[in-house]
Protein backbone atom coordinates (compact mmCIF):
# COMPACT_ATOMS: atom_id res chain seq x y z
CA UNK A 1 0.00 0.00 0.00
CA UNK A 2 2.75 2.48 0.42
CA UNK A 3 4.20 2.06 -2.35
CA UNK A 4 1.22 3.04 -3.75
CA UNK A 5 1.69 6.65 -2.44
CA UNK A 6 3.85 7.60 -5.38
CA UNK A 7 2.53 11.26 -5.71
CA UNK A 8 0.54 12.12 -8.95
CA UNK A 9 1.97 15.59 -8.25
CA UNK A 10 0.58 18.69 -7.49
CA UNK A 11 3.02 19.89 -5.11
CA UNK A 12 4.60 22.87 -5.84
CA UNK A 13 8.79 21.83 -6.50
CA UNK A 14 7.95 18.48 -5.49
CA UNK A 15 11.76 16.67 -6.60
CA UNK A 16 13.70 19.11 -7.28
CA UNK A 17 16.11 18.10 -5.52
CA UNK A 18 15.76 14.83 -5.63
CA UNK A 19 19.28 14.39 -6.88
CA UNK A 20 21.65 13.85 -4.04
CA UNK A 21 24.03 15.73 -5.88
CA UNK A 22 22.20 19.16 -5.87
CA UNK A 23 21.68 18.81 -1.96
CA UNK A 24 24.44 20.85 -0.54
CA UNK A 25 24.55 19.25 2.85
CA UNK A 26 25.46 15.73 0.42
CA UNK A 27 27.97 14.40 1.14
CA UNK A 28 28.26 15.44 4.69
CA UNK A 29 32.61 15.66 4.81
CA UNK A 30 33.07 18.06 1.45
CA UNK A 31 35.56 20.91 1.03
CA UNK A 32 34.03 23.87 -0.50
CA UNK A 33 35.14 24.38 -4.35
CA UNK A 34 34.50 28.23 -3.00
CA UNK A 35 36.17 28.03 -0.35
CA UNK A 36 35.45 28.82 3.52
CA UNK A 37 35.94 32.87 3.39
CA UNK A 38 38.92 32.14 5.68
CA UNK A 39 42.25 33.46 4.13
CA UNK A 40 44.60 32.20 7.31
CA UNK A 41 45.85 28.38 7.77
CA UNK A 42 45.67 29.01 11.27
CA UNK A 43 43.32 32.16 12.68
CA UNK A 44 45.21 34.38 15.05
CA UNK A 45 44.54 33.84 18.62
CA UNK A 46 42.01 36.06 20.85
CA UNK A 47 43.36 37.49 23.90
CA UNK A 48 41.99 38.15 27.33
CA UNK A 49 41.08 34.41 28.58
CA UNK A 50 38.95 34.52 31.78
CA UNK A 51 37.09 31.71 31.83
CA UNK A 52 37.12 27.91 31.91
CA UNK A 53 37.70 25.55 29.14
CA UNK A 54 37.22 21.79 28.96
CA UNK A 55 39.43 19.34 29.92
CA UNK A 56 38.94 17.79 26.76
CA UNK A 57 40.74 20.66 25.18
CA UNK A 58 44.25 21.56 25.27
CA UNK A 59 43.37 24.83 26.01
CA UNK A 60 41.19 28.10 24.90
CA UNK A 61 39.75 28.41 21.71
CA UNK A 62 40.69 31.09 18.69
CA UNK A 63 37.85 32.96 19.53
CA UNK A 64 35.64 32.66 22.63
CA UNK A 65 32.38 35.24 23.92
CA UNK A 66 33.09 37.12 27.24
CA UNK A 67 29.41 37.68 27.70
CA UNK A 68 29.36 36.99 31.57
CA UNK A 69 32.83 36.53 33.29
CA UNK A 70 32.45 33.81 36.03
CA UNK A 71 31.95 35.19 39.51
CA UNK A 72 30.51 34.73 42.92
CA UNK A 73 29.80 31.63 44.49
CA UNK A 74 27.92 30.45 41.53
CA UNK A 75 31.77 30.69 40.07
CA UNK A 76 33.23 28.71 42.12
CA UNK A 77 30.64 25.75 41.85
CA UNK A 78 31.37 26.34 37.85
CA UNK A 79 35.33 25.86 38.42
CA UNK A 80 34.60 23.06 40.34
CA UNK A 81 32.20 21.61 37.28
CA UNK A 82 35.05 22.20 34.83
CA UNK A 83 37.18 19.58 36.30
CA UNK A 84 35.03 16.94 35.35
CA UNK A 85 35.56 15.69 31.75
CA UNK A 86 32.27 16.21 29.18
CA UNK A 87 31.44 13.21 29.85
CA UNK A 88 30.77 12.65 33.54
CA UNK A 89 27.33 13.52 34.49
CA UNK A 90 28.89 15.40 37.34
CA UNK A 91 30.31 18.27 35.02
CA UNK A 92 27.02 18.94 33.56
CA UNK A 93 24.94 18.45 37.00
CA UNK A 94 27.17 21.03 38.45
CA UNK A 95 26.68 23.52 36.31
CA UNK A 96 22.94 23.76 36.58
CA UNK A 97 23.26 24.09 39.87
CA UNK A 98 25.56 26.81 39.58
CA UNK A 99 22.95 28.29 37.18
CA UNK A 100 20.12 27.94 39.81
CA UNK A 101 22.50 29.40 42.57
CA UNK A 102 23.24 32.11 39.95
CA UNK A 103 19.69 33.38 39.63
CA UNK A 104 19.65 34.14 43.33
CA UNK A 105 23.06 36.20 42.80
CA UNK A 106 21.38 37.79 39.59
CA UNK A 107 18.51 39.07 41.80
CA UNK A 108 20.73 40.17 44.66
CA UNK A 109 22.90 41.91 41.82
CA UNK A 110 19.79 43.17 40.71
CA UNK A 111 18.59 45.24 44.13
CA UNK A 112 22.51 46.35 44.90
CA UNK A 113 22.14 48.08 41.66
CA UNK A 114 19.02 49.75 42.11
CA UNK A 115 16.98 47.91 39.69
CA UNK A 116 13.96 46.19 41.13
CA UNK A 117 13.08 42.86 39.46
CA UNK A 118 9.84 42.58 37.86
CA UNK A 119 9.35 39.42 38.45
CA UNK A 120 5.83 39.06 36.71
CA UNK A 121 6.69 41.42 34.01
CA UNK A 122 10.29 39.41 33.28
CA UNK A 123 8.18 36.49 32.63
CA UNK A 124 5.47 38.35 30.10
CA UNK A 125 2.78 37.80 32.37
CA UNK A 126 1.76 41.05 30.87
CA UNK A 127 0.35 39.79 27.84
CA UNK A 128 -1.87 36.61 30.02
CA UNK A 129 -4.23 40.27 30.14
CA UNK A 130 -5.08 39.86 26.42
CA UNK A 131 -5.34 35.87 26.42
CA UNK A 132 -6.95 33.51 28.24
CA UNK A 133 -4.06 31.15 29.93
CA UNK A 134 -4.16 28.89 33.01
CA UNK A 135 -1.50 30.72 35.15
CA UNK A 136 -2.39 29.04 38.40
CA UNK A 137 -0.56 25.69 36.56
CA UNK A 138 2.20 27.84 35.87
CA UNK A 139 2.68 28.79 39.61
CA UNK A 140 2.29 25.25 40.83
CA UNK A 141 4.44 23.70 38.33
CA UNK A 142 7.33 26.30 38.95
CA UNK A 143 6.65 25.74 42.93
CA UNK A 144 7.45 22.16 42.18
CA UNK A 145 10.88 22.57 40.47
CA UNK A 146 11.74 24.85 43.20
CA UNK A 147 11.30 21.99 45.87
CA UNK A 148 12.49 19.37 43.94
CA UNK A 149 15.78 21.13 43.08
CA UNK A 150 17.75 20.71 46.24
CA UNK A 151 16.28 17.20 46.31
CA UNK A 152 18.18 16.50 43.20
CA UNK A 153 21.56 17.83 44.08
CA UNK A 154 21.36 15.90 47.71
CA UNK A 155 20.11 12.54 45.89
CA UNK A 156 22.11 12.74 42.75
CA UNK A 157 25.20 14.64 43.50
CA UNK A 158 26.12 15.09 47.21
CA UNK A 159 25.91 11.17 48.04
CA UNK A 160 28.62 9.85 45.31
CA UNK A 161 32.53 10.49 46.11
CA UNK A 162 32.60 12.66 42.22
CA UNK A 163 36.15 10.82 41.99
CA UNK A 164 34.27 7.53 40.95
CA UNK A 165 32.12 9.01 38.20
CA UNK B 1 10.47 55.34 36.88
CA UNK B 2 6.79 55.89 35.38
CA UNK B 3 8.45 54.32 31.97
CA UNK B 4 9.14 51.30 33.52
CA UNK B 5 5.52 50.45 34.66
CA UNK B 6 4.49 50.17 31.42
CA UNK B 7 7.32 48.25 29.89
CA UNK B 8 9.77 45.76 30.86
CA UNK B 9 12.67 48.02 30.09
CA UNK B 10 14.82 49.08 32.87
CA UNK B 11 16.26 52.56 32.82
CA UNK B 12 19.51 52.82 35.14
CA UNK B 13 22.37 54.31 34.40
CA UNK B 14 22.21 55.08 30.89
CA UNK B 15 25.55 56.18 28.88
CA UNK B 16 25.95 57.28 25.80
CA UNK B 17 27.83 54.31 24.65
CA UNK B 18 24.91 51.33 26.06
CA UNK B 19 22.40 50.28 23.62
CA UNK B 20 19.38 47.98 24.76
CA UNK B 21 19.84 44.38 24.68
CA UNK B 22 17.83 41.08 26.22
CA UNK B 23 19.08 40.65 29.39
CA UNK B 24 18.26 36.50 31.18
CA UNK B 25 17.63 36.93 35.05
CA UNK B 26 16.35 32.96 35.33
CA UNK B 27 14.51 30.37 34.06
CA UNK B 28 10.92 31.81 32.67
CA UNK B 29 12.65 35.33 33.30
CA UNK B 30 14.19 38.03 30.70
CA UNK B 31 13.98 41.37 29.89
CA UNK B 32 14.93 44.22 28.01
CA UNK B 33 17.75 46.59 29.40
CA UNK B 34 19.19 49.91 27.84
CA UNK B 35 21.99 50.11 29.85
CA UNK B 36 23.40 47.05 28.23
CA UNK B 37 27.62 48.24 27.08
CA UNK B 38 28.48 48.27 23.54
CA UNK B 39 30.02 45.25 21.78
CA UNK B 40 33.96 45.41 21.15
CA UNK B 41 36.44 44.46 18.35
CA UNK B 42 37.97 41.48 20.08
CA UNK B 43 39.81 40.29 17.68
CA UNK B 44 41.43 41.26 14.04
CA UNK B 45 38.65 39.35 11.93
CA UNK B 46 35.44 40.92 14.23
CA UNK B 47 32.40 42.44 12.86
CA UNK B 48 30.32 44.69 14.65
CA UNK B 49 26.74 44.51 13.20
CA UNK B 50 23.71 46.56 13.75
CA UNK B 51 20.75 44.43 14.24
CA UNK B 52 18.01 44.56 11.79
CA UNK B 53 15.69 41.35 12.79
CA UNK B 54 16.32 39.36 15.46
CA UNK B 55 13.90 35.97 15.40
CA UNK B 56 13.82 34.01 18.91
CA UNK B 57 14.35 30.16 18.29
CA UNK B 58 12.35 27.47 19.89
CA UNK B 59 15.80 26.49 21.07
CA UNK B 60 15.56 30.08 22.76
CA UNK B 61 12.87 28.85 24.87
CA UNK B 62 15.06 25.53 25.79
CA UNK B 63 17.82 28.94 27.54
CA UNK B 64 14.50 30.73 28.55
CA UNK B 65 13.29 27.43 30.51
CA UNK B 66 16.64 27.11 32.16
CA UNK B 67 17.34 23.63 30.53
CA UNK B 68 20.74 24.27 29.04
CA UNK B 69 23.42 24.08 31.38
CA UNK B 70 26.25 27.00 32.09
CA UNK B 71 23.72 29.59 30.84
CA UNK B 72 24.56 32.27 33.15
CA UNK B 73 22.59 35.35 34.33
CA UNK B 74 22.95 38.42 32.17
CA UNK B 75 23.69 36.94 28.93
CA UNK B 76 21.89 37.92 26.09
CA UNK B 77 20.39 35.74 23.53
CA UNK B 78 19.71 35.45 19.78
CA UNK B 79 21.22 33.36 17.39
CA UNK B 80 19.26 34.21 14.28
CA UNK B 81 19.47 38.00 12.77
CA UNK B 82 20.31 39.88 9.82
CA UNK B 83 22.47 43.43 10.59
CA UNK B 84 24.72 46.08 9.11
CA UNK B 85 27.95 46.08 9.33
CA UNK B 86 28.92 48.93 11.66
CA UNK B 87 32.67 48.53 12.28
CA UNK B 88 35.54 45.84 10.65
CA UNK B 89 38.70 44.52 12.17
CA UNK B 90 41.82 44.97 10.39
CA UNK B 91 41.98 41.37 8.77
CA UNK B 92 38.37 41.42 7.60
CA UNK B 93 38.24 41.42 3.36
CA UNK B 94 35.07 40.02 2.27
CA UNK B 95 32.35 42.73 4.20
CA UNK B 96 32.51 46.61 4.28
CA UNK B 97 30.57 48.70 6.60
CA UNK B 98 27.00 49.24 5.40
CA UNK B 99 26.66 45.38 4.16
CA UNK B 100 23.38 44.21 5.11
CA UNK B 101 24.18 40.34 6.33
CA UNK B 102 22.11 37.25 7.15
CA UNK B 103 24.35 35.90 10.33
CA UNK B 104 24.63 31.97 10.33
CA UNK B 105 23.64 31.08 14.05
CA UNK B 106 27.11 28.81 13.41
CA UNK B 107 30.66 30.52 14.54
CA UNK B 108 32.80 29.20 12.26
CA UNK B 109 36.89 29.68 11.75
CA UNK B 110 36.79 28.57 8.43
CA UNK B 111 40.08 26.63 8.77
CA UNK B 112 40.01 24.09 11.40
CA UNK B 113 39.52 20.54 9.82
CA UNK B 114 35.46 20.48 10.45
CA UNK B 115 35.12 23.65 8.41
CA UNK B 116 37.35 23.02 6.01
CA UNK B 117 35.06 20.04 5.06
CA UNK B 118 31.99 22.54 5.39
CA UNK B 119 30.40 21.07 9.04
CA UNK B 120 30.44 24.75 9.88
CA UNK B 121 27.95 23.32 12.95
CA UNK B 122 31.41 21.48 14.26
CA UNK B 123 33.90 24.01 14.27
CA UNK B 124 36.44 23.18 16.92
CA UNK B 125 38.36 26.68 17.15
CA UNK B 126 35.14 28.69 18.78
CA UNK B 127 33.64 26.95 21.79
CA UNK B 128 36.59 26.81 24.64
CA UNK B 129 33.92 25.18 27.38
CA UNK B 130 32.87 22.56 25.40
CA UNK B 131 34.73 19.99 22.74
CA UNK B 132 31.29 18.84 22.18
CA UNK B 133 29.46 22.02 20.69
CA UNK B 134 30.47 24.50 18.71
CA UNK B 135 30.52 28.65 18.86
CA UNK B 136 26.88 29.64 18.47
CA UNK B 137 25.68 33.72 19.01
CA UNK B 138 23.57 33.69 22.53
CA UNK B 139 23.07 30.41 23.47
CA UNK B 140 24.72 29.84 26.86
CA UNK B 141 28.36 29.33 28.15
CA UNK B 142 28.54 25.72 26.49
CA UNK B 143 28.26 27.34 23.15
CA UNK B 144 31.06 29.53 23.38
CA UNK B 145 29.74 32.64 25.76
CA UNK B 146 29.54 34.88 23.00
CA UNK B 147 26.63 37.86 23.38
CA UNK B 148 23.74 37.26 20.73
CA UNK B 149 21.43 39.39 18.51
CA UNK B 150 18.71 39.95 20.30
CA UNK B 151 20.38 43.32 20.78
CA UNK B 152 20.51 46.48 18.93
CA UNK B 153 24.20 45.69 18.64
CA UNK B 154 26.14 42.58 18.14
CA UNK B 155 29.96 41.20 17.77
CA UNK B 156 30.54 38.76 14.98
CA UNK B 157 33.85 37.28 15.19
CA UNK B 158 35.17 35.86 11.98
CA UNK B 159 33.62 38.34 10.28
CA UNK B 160 35.10 36.29 6.43
CA UNK B 161 33.29 33.30 7.26
CA UNK B 162 30.05 33.74 8.68
CA UNK B 163 27.79 36.38 7.49
CA UNK B 164 26.57 36.34 4.36
CA UNK B 165 25.30 39.87 2.67
CA UNK B 166 21.75 39.73 1.69
CA UNK B 167 20.96 39.83 -2.27
CA UNK B 168 18.99 42.96 -2.92
CA UNK B 169 16.01 40.53 -4.40
CA UNK B 170 15.72 39.08 -1.02
CA UNK B 171 13.75 40.51 1.75
CA UNK B 172 14.89 40.98 4.83
CA UNK B 173 12.17 39.02 6.27
CA UNK B 174 12.87 36.24 4.30
CA UNK B 175 16.78 36.41 4.86
CA UNK B 176 16.28 36.15 8.33
CA UNK B 177 15.22 32.95 8.25
CA UNK B 178 18.14 31.80 6.09
CA UNK B 179 19.99 32.07 10.11
CA UNK B 180 18.52 28.83 11.17
CA UNK B 181 15.20 28.01 11.10
CA UNK B 182 14.90 26.84 7.45
CA UNK B 183 18.15 25.51 6.64
CA UNK B 184 17.64 23.64 10.00
CA UNK B 185 14.47 22.24 8.46
CA UNK B 186 16.14 21.55 5.08
CA UNK B 187 18.86 19.41 6.58
CA UNK B 188 16.94 17.51 8.76
CA UNK B 189 15.21 16.50 5.79
CA UNK B 190 18.41 16.16 3.93
CA UNK B 191 19.60 14.00 6.70
CA UNK B 192 16.32 11.64 6.15
CA UNK B 193 17.71 9.94 3.50
CA UNK B 194 14.44 10.59 1.65
CA UNK B 195 14.30 8.67 -1.45
CA UNK B 196 11.73 9.74 -4.45
CA UNK B 197 8.05 7.84 -3.33
CA UNK B 198 9.16 7.21 0.35
CA UNK B 199 6.97 7.81 3.69
CA UNK B 200 8.86 10.34 6.57
CA UNK B 201 7.00 11.15 9.21
CA UNK B 202 7.66 14.69 10.85
CA UNK B 203 7.78 15.19 14.61
CA UNK B 204 7.12 18.89 15.76
CA UNK B 205 5.33 21.30 13.49
CA UNK B 206 7.40 24.63 14.68
CA UNK B 207 9.24 27.06 11.98
CA UNK B 208 12.04 24.02 11.48
CA UNK B 209 9.07 21.68 11.09
CA UNK B 210 7.43 23.25 9.23
CA UNK B 211 10.62 24.22 6.89
CA UNK B 212 11.31 20.49 6.98
CA UNK B 213 7.76 19.40 5.57
CA UNK B 214 8.18 21.49 2.71
CA UNK B 215 12.48 20.01 2.23
CA UNK B 216 10.81 16.67 2.26
CA UNK B 217 8.14 17.33 -0.89
CA UNK B 218 11.51 19.02 -2.67
CA UNK B 219 13.57 15.31 -1.91
CA UNK B 220 10.56 13.57 -3.18
CA UNK B 221 9.44 12.24 0.06
CA UNK B 222 5.99 10.47 -1.34
CA UNK B 223 4.28 10.88 1.54
CA UNK B 224 5.07 13.90 4.44
CA UNK B 225 3.37 12.73 7.84
CA UNK B 226 3.52 16.29 10.42
CA UNK B 227 2.13 15.35 14.60
CA UNK B 228 2.09 17.85 16.50
CA UNK B 229 -0.22 19.03 19.22
CA UNK B 230 -0.98 22.56 18.53
CA UNK B 231 -4.04 22.90 15.64
CA UNK B 232 -3.46 26.14 14.50
CA UNK B 233 0.03 24.59 13.42
CA UNK B 234 -1.19 21.31 12.12
CA UNK B 235 -3.38 23.35 9.33
CA UNK B 236 0.00 26.02 9.05
CA UNK B 237 2.01 23.52 7.89
CA UNK B 238 -0.88 21.70 6.39
CA UNK B 239 -1.37 24.48 4.11
CA UNK B 240 2.60 25.16 3.62
CA UNK B 241 4.16 21.71 2.78
CA UNK B 242 1.31 20.27 1.20
CA UNK B 243 0.99 17.30 3.30
CA UNK B 244 -0.92 15.66 6.16
CA UNK B 245 -0.88 16.91 9.41
CA UNK B 246 -2.02 14.90 12.94
CA UNK B 247 -2.64 15.80 16.56
CA UNK B 248 -1.44 13.30 19.01
CA UNK B 249 -3.83 14.43 21.48
CA UNK B 250 -6.37 12.70 19.77
CA UNK B 251 -4.29 9.08 19.18
CA UNK B 252 -4.02 6.49 21.91
CA UNK B 253 -0.56 6.22 20.61
CA UNK B 254 1.26 7.93 17.92
CA UNK B 255 3.64 5.09 17.23
CA UNK B 256 0.65 3.09 16.71
CA UNK B 257 -1.05 5.30 14.45
CA UNK B 258 1.85 5.76 12.23
CA UNK B 259 2.16 1.74 11.91
CA UNK B 260 -1.30 1.45 10.58
CA UNK B 261 -1.29 4.36 8.54
CA UNK B 262 2.20 2.71 6.60
CA UNK B 263 0.85 -1.22 6.54
CA UNK B 264 2.44 -1.30 9.92
CA UNK B 265 5.73 -1.35 8.49
CA UNK B 266 6.40 2.15 9.95
CA UNK B 267 7.17 5.74 7.94
CA UNK B 268 11.03 5.13 5.93
CA UNK B 269 12.30 8.21 8.06
CA UNK B 270 11.23 10.10 10.63
CA UNK B 271 12.70 13.50 11.38
CA UNK B 272 12.73 14.93 15.29
CA UNK B 273 12.08 18.76 14.77
CA UNK B 274 10.82 19.16 19.05
CA UNK B 275 13.92 18.92 21.16
CA UNK B 276 14.02 18.93 24.81
CA UNK B 277 10.42 20.12 25.89
CA UNK B 278 8.26 17.60 24.38
CA UNK B 279 5.02 16.99 25.26
CA UNK B 280 3.45 13.68 25.03
CA UNK B 281 4.82 11.92 27.89
CA UNK B 282 4.96 12.46 31.73
CA UNK B 283 7.56 10.37 32.73
CA UNK B 284 10.11 11.91 30.46
CA UNK B 285 8.20 15.50 31.21
CA UNK B 286 8.89 14.81 34.96
CA UNK B 287 12.83 13.42 34.14
CA UNK B 288 13.52 16.01 31.93
CA UNK B 289 11.78 19.36 32.28
CA UNK B 290 10.68 19.46 35.87
CA UNK B 291 13.75 17.62 37.51
CA UNK B 292 16.54 17.66 34.87
CA UNK B 293 17.71 14.50 35.63
CA UNK B 294 17.89 13.94 31.77
CA UNK B 295 18.90 16.34 28.84
CA UNK B 296 14.78 17.27 28.56
CA UNK B 297 12.34 14.88 27.34
CA UNK B 298 13.19 12.72 24.08
CA UNK B 299 9.59 11.79 23.51
CA UNK B 300 10.07 13.06 19.92
CA UNK B 301 13.18 10.79 19.52
CA UNK B 302 11.42 7.96 21.51
CA UNK B 303 8.34 8.35 18.82
CA UNK B 304 10.78 8.32 15.95
CA UNK B 305 12.67 5.05 17.13
CA UNK B 306 9.82 2.90 17.96
CA UNK B 307 7.59 4.46 14.33
CA UNK B 308 10.28 4.00 11.84
CA UNK B 309 10.65 1.11 9.67
CA UNK B 310 12.91 -1.18 10.15
CA UNK B 311 16.44 -0.49 8.22
CA UNK B 312 15.09 3.23 8.16
CA UNK B 313 16.34 6.53 9.33
CA UNK B 314 15.70 8.84 11.94
CA UNK B 315 16.56 12.59 11.74
CA UNK B 316 17.60 14.62 15.19
CA UNK B 317 18.05 18.47 15.15
CA UNK B 318 16.10 18.82 17.77
CA UNK B 319 18.27 20.22 20.65
CA UNK B 320 18.82 18.66 23.85
CA UNK B 321 21.27 18.98 26.63
CA UNK B 322 24.65 17.11 26.39
CA UNK B 323 23.57 15.56 29.38
CA UNK B 324 21.69 12.01 28.73
CA UNK B 325 18.55 10.89 27.40
CA UNK B 326 16.38 8.00 27.84
CA UNK B 327 15.58 6.55 24.05
CA UNK B 328 14.74 2.70 23.44
CA UNK B 329 18.55 1.92 22.50
CA UNK B 330 17.75 -1.37 22.36
CA UNK B 331 15.41 -1.10 19.56
CA UNK B 332 18.15 1.20 17.47
CA UNK B 333 19.89 -2.64 17.35
CA UNK B 334 16.92 -4.56 17.08
CA UNK B 335 15.31 -2.66 13.92
CA UNK B 336 18.96 -1.68 12.32
CA UNK B 337 18.08 2.10 12.37
CA UNK B 338 20.31 4.70 10.95
CA UNK B 339 20.54 7.77 13.03
CA UNK B 340 21.41 11.11 11.71
CA UNK B 341 21.91 13.99 13.64
CA UNK B 342 23.71 17.42 13.65
CA UNK B 343 23.75 21.16 14.40
CA UNK B 344 23.01 22.47 10.23
CA UNK B 345 25.56 23.87 8.19
CA UNK B 346 24.04 26.83 7.91
CA UNK B 347 26.21 28.86 5.38
CA UNK B 348 26.62 25.82 2.82
CA UNK B 349 23.00 26.12 2.44
CA UNK B 350 22.25 29.92 1.82
CA UNK B 351 22.91 30.17 -1.74
CA UNK B 352 21.09 27.37 -2.87
CA UNK B 353 18.26 27.78 -0.03
CA UNK B 354 18.11 31.35 -1.86
CA UNK B 355 17.60 30.11 -4.98
CA UNK B 356 13.82 28.10 -3.86
CA UNK B 357 13.40 31.37 -2.74
CA UNK B 358 13.51 33.19 -5.84
CA UNK B 359 12.24 30.56 -7.69
CA UNK B 360 9.09 31.29 -5.59
CA UNK B 361 8.92 27.67 -4.55
CA UNK B 362 9.00 29.08 -0.89
CA UNK B 363 8.33 32.14 0.95
CA UNK B 364 10.02 31.65 4.77
CA UNK B 365 8.77 34.91 5.95
CA UNK B 366 4.91 33.35 6.00
CA UNK B 367 5.97 31.49 9.70
CA UNK B 368 6.77 35.36 11.29
CA UNK B 369 3.26 35.38 13.06
CA UNK B 370 4.33 38.74 15.57
CA UNK B 371 6.29 41.49 14.92
CA UNK B 372 7.22 42.74 18.55
CA UNK B 373 9.78 45.48 19.35
CA UNK B 374 13.21 44.46 20.92
CA UNK B 375 11.62 46.61 24.21
CA UNK B 376 9.24 44.22 24.89
CA UNK B 377 10.97 40.99 24.67
CA UNK B 378 9.99 39.07 27.62
CA UNK B 379 6.08 40.15 26.24
CA UNK B 380 7.31 37.97 22.92
CA UNK B 381 8.76 35.12 24.68
CA UNK B 382 6.43 34.51 26.86
CA UNK B 383 3.44 34.59 24.35
CA UNK B 384 5.98 32.20 22.05
CA UNK B 385 7.05 29.71 25.09
CA UNK B 386 2.92 29.44 25.80
CA UNK B 387 1.99 29.39 21.71
CA UNK B 388 -0.43 32.08 22.39
CA UNK B 389 -2.03 34.37 20.39
CA UNK B 390 -1.66 31.30 17.52
CA UNK B 391 1.97 32.68 17.54
CA UNK B 392 4.34 30.72 14.94
CA UNK B 393 7.66 32.40 15.00
CA UNK B 394 8.06 36.29 16.71
CA UNK B 395 10.51 38.29 15.22
CA UNK B 396 11.51 41.25 17.33
CA UNK B 397 12.93 44.40 16.05
CA UNK B 398 15.59 46.68 17.63
CA UNK B 399 14.37 50.42 17.69
CA UNK B 400 17.81 51.26 15.72
CA UNK B 401 16.94 48.91 13.24
CA UNK B 402 15.84 51.56 10.37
Amino acid sequence: MQESFIPTNSVHGWGVDADKSVRPNYPMWKKSAQGTGAHWTEPEQQLGFNDFHSLERPGPTKVFGKTVAPSGLSGKIRKLAFSYGEGSFAHWMTLILADRINVVEGLIDDVTHGVMPGLLKERGWNVDKQFKTKRYKRVVNLSIMAALLPIVYFVFLKKKNPSNL
Amino acid sequence: MEHRLQCSVIQVGTKEADMIATNYRGPYRIRADRNKSMPRMEHPNDAIIRVTRSLICGSDLHLYHGLVPDCRVGSVFGHEFTGIVEEIGSSVQNLKVGDHVVVPFNIACGSCLFCQHQLYGNCNETAPQSAAAAGFFGYSHTTGGYDGGQAEYVRVPFADVGPFIIPDDIDVDDAVLLADAYPTGYQAAEMAEIKPGDTVAIFGAGPVGIFAAKAAQWLGAGRVIVIDKEDYRLEFVKRFAQCEAYNFLEMDDPVLFLKRETDFLGPDSCIDAVGCEASGSKLQGILGVKMLIQAGSAVAVQWAINAVKKGGTVSVVGVYGPTANLIPLGNIVNKGITVRANQASVKRHIPHLIEHIRNGLIKPSEVLTHRVPLEEVADAYHLFSSKLDHCIKPVLIPPRAA
